[in-house]
């Protein structure tokens, strides 16, 4: 399942389990990384500080003043895949987003560059079953998957000094939600009024890799009623 | 009734409270964060006698300026720091303070932390710590994503800065060996994506010289004047990043990640600075030239080790004043 383990620092193995990016590969990935999650709970476990799931690596992250290379080396090669499993409760959540063209800053583009009129792009997006790849950037922003192929966008060429917080940007397959504001340069198409991070709470992001989500169409009335209660 | 405190008449160009930073938390999103230079760090804790990992404040080009408001406490800055002690019961008479060793400030006394020199991050630290709210046991302060102590801010100007205990004047303490390594030179190791650089780009990348950039903080230091191309595209599938990466933007400008680097990144990455020379890097300031060298990842854990002894050898050499 492991491609290939490569040492990038004293500090850290980057694990690769392939090439592209689908959803069968990130499983994997998941599935590996909720295995050493598990393990890493036990305290000071191979001296571990950091284990981040991405597309289709995982970045393992020790202390390098503990003598543990050796053993997590051990670790990493004995993982036995029969026991990595998937997560039993996938979770399903669904995220209200309003198009209004107050917040879909970029939707005209999108429409331009993909020949696609704007409703249809809503509508597509709106039938995406989305799968959550990973959590990162910043604080519990998602990267979600796949939007039809006739929808894939590159990126805005200037990217934005500020992205509103709750906007949701495409590019290619993908689908993010900028918890925060925040510079970026992905195709705001919609916003959504919830939160997505928490700080104070023990899980402090709303998403998990391999959460499913929906999209629920708001109207902008709804959006700013709901923008209220998330004050 | 307030506790123990000094109260800010400056904040500085960027004082936070640091200490070796967040664990297990990046697959939030939330980053590392922590002290810039970990030797200045340890080093000013064993100064004061504290816990290793005791939560100091850190500052860089020019530190804040702190009158002791209430209470009576030991003190210590490390670094190229210029600073000023002016106590009350001398009038207020300006006098210049010593790095690497500990003072004892009485109520009323104001230390004015000037700047770090030529040097960037400096430290200040007090004996048990300042009274702060840790977020998850961590007391880093992560500006960008608004979380650790301060409310996740910066020190600002006019706030309180509280501390857990009084000490009196007694077992002042000096630092009495240190090295002086100047150079500019940046030890990497590869990158996990130096292949999509020619052998030329590579070579170049390992034996021309950078300038550090304006563009430099906690985040990442930009560098500038040598502009490193890809082979074919300058982004891949984003994957976990930490401290000391190289990465290589579609301009050109390399990018060395620092504490507070995002999580995940998706730019090519063509080397890693090793561990013992993030600090070189970090207190080179604006303009400054630096170029880097290949080594291999022995030779970086071995420098590693080699850190914590020269840290031991260090911290032996603390006297009594």
């Amino acid at each position: 399942m492991i491609k290939n383990v490569n040492q990038i620092s004293e500090q850290a193995f980057l694990l690769d389990f392939g090439n592209e990016i689908t959803k069968e590969i990130n499983q994997n990935v998941l599935n590996t990384f909720y295995y050493i999650s598990k393990n890493m709970q036990k305290d000071n476990f191979l001296g571990l500080k950091n284990c981040v799931p991405s597309y289709n690596k995982l970045l393992i992250h020790f202390d390098p003043s503990k003598k543990n290379k050796e053993d997590l080396i051990n670790f990493i090669n004995n993982i036995e895949f029969s026991q990595v499993r998937s997560k039993k409760n996938v979770e399903e959540l669904e995220i209200p987003v309003c198009y209004d063209e107050e917040f879909a800053l970029d939707i005209q583009n999108v429409s331009k560059k993909t020949k696609i009129d704007e409703d249809a792009i809503i509508k597509s997006h709106l039938s995406t079953k989305f799968f959550v790849y990973m959590i990162g950037f910043m604080p519990g922003l998602p990267f979600m998957g796949d939007l039809e192929s006739n929808l894939n966008v590159l990126r805005l060429n200037t990217p934005r000094l500020r992205v509103p917080f709750g906007s949701v940007g495409i590019v290619e397959k993908f689908c993010v939600i900028y918890p925060n504001e925040s510079p970026g340069g992905w195709n705001i198409i919609g916003r959504t009024p919830i939160k997505l991070f928490f700080k104070d709470k023990k899980k402090p992001t709303l998403l998990n890799p391999g959460s499913q989500i929906k999209i629920r169409l708001i109207s902008k009335k709804e959006f700013f009623e709901l923008q209220k209660i998330y004050e | 009734m307030s506790n123990y405190h000094f109260k800010v008449e400056r904040p500085g160009i960027h004082t936070t409270f640091q200490d070796f930073g967040y664990e297990y938390l990046q697959h939030f999103g939330i980053t590392t964060g922590g002290v810039v230079d970990n030797n200045l760090f340890q080093t000013a804790n064993k100064l004061l006698g504290n816990e290793k990992n005791e939560t100091i404040i850190e500052f860089a080009y020019q530190g804040p300026r702190l009158r002791l408001d209430k209470g009576n406490v030991q003190i210590v800055i490390t670094g190229e720091v210029h600073f000023i002690i002016s106590k009350k019961s001398e009038n207020f008479s300006k006098n210049i303070g010593e790095t690497y060793r500990t003072y004892q400030l009485n109520e009323g006394d104001i230390i004015d932390i000037l700047a770090t020199k030529t040097s960037v991050y400096g430290y200040f630290g007090v004996i048990g710590g300042f009274k702060i709210n840790k977020y998850n046991r961590c007391g880093s302060t992560l500006v960008g994503s608004g979380i650790g102590p301060n409310n996740g801010k910066r020190i600002q100007e006019n706030q309180l800065i509280e501390f857990n205990m009084e000490s009196k004047k007694n077992k002042l303490k000096q630092l009495s060996y240190l090295s002086n390594n100047k150079d500019n030179i940046i030890r990497a190791i590869e990158g996990p994506q130096i292949n999509f650089f020619s052998k030329e780009t590579i070579n170049n990348f390992f034996n021309k010289t950078f300038k550090i950039s304006k563009s430099a903080d906690r985040m990442g230091v930009r560098l500038e004047g040598n502009k490193i191309v890809s082979k074919n595209t300058s982004n891949i599938p984003s994957e976990g990043i930490i401290k000391g990466s190289v990465q290589i933007p579609g301009d050109g400008n390399p990018i060395v990640l620092m504490v507070d680097h995002p999580t995940i990144g998706g730019y090519p990455k063509i080397a890693t600075v090793i561990l013992n020379d993030i600090a070189k890097l970090s207190h080179q300031s604006f303009g400054k030239e630096i170029c880097f060298e290949k080594v291999s990842i022995e030779t970086a854990e071995n420098l590693y080790n080699a850190n914590k002894k020269y840290l031991d050898k260090m911290f032996q050499s603390i006297k009594l004043l």
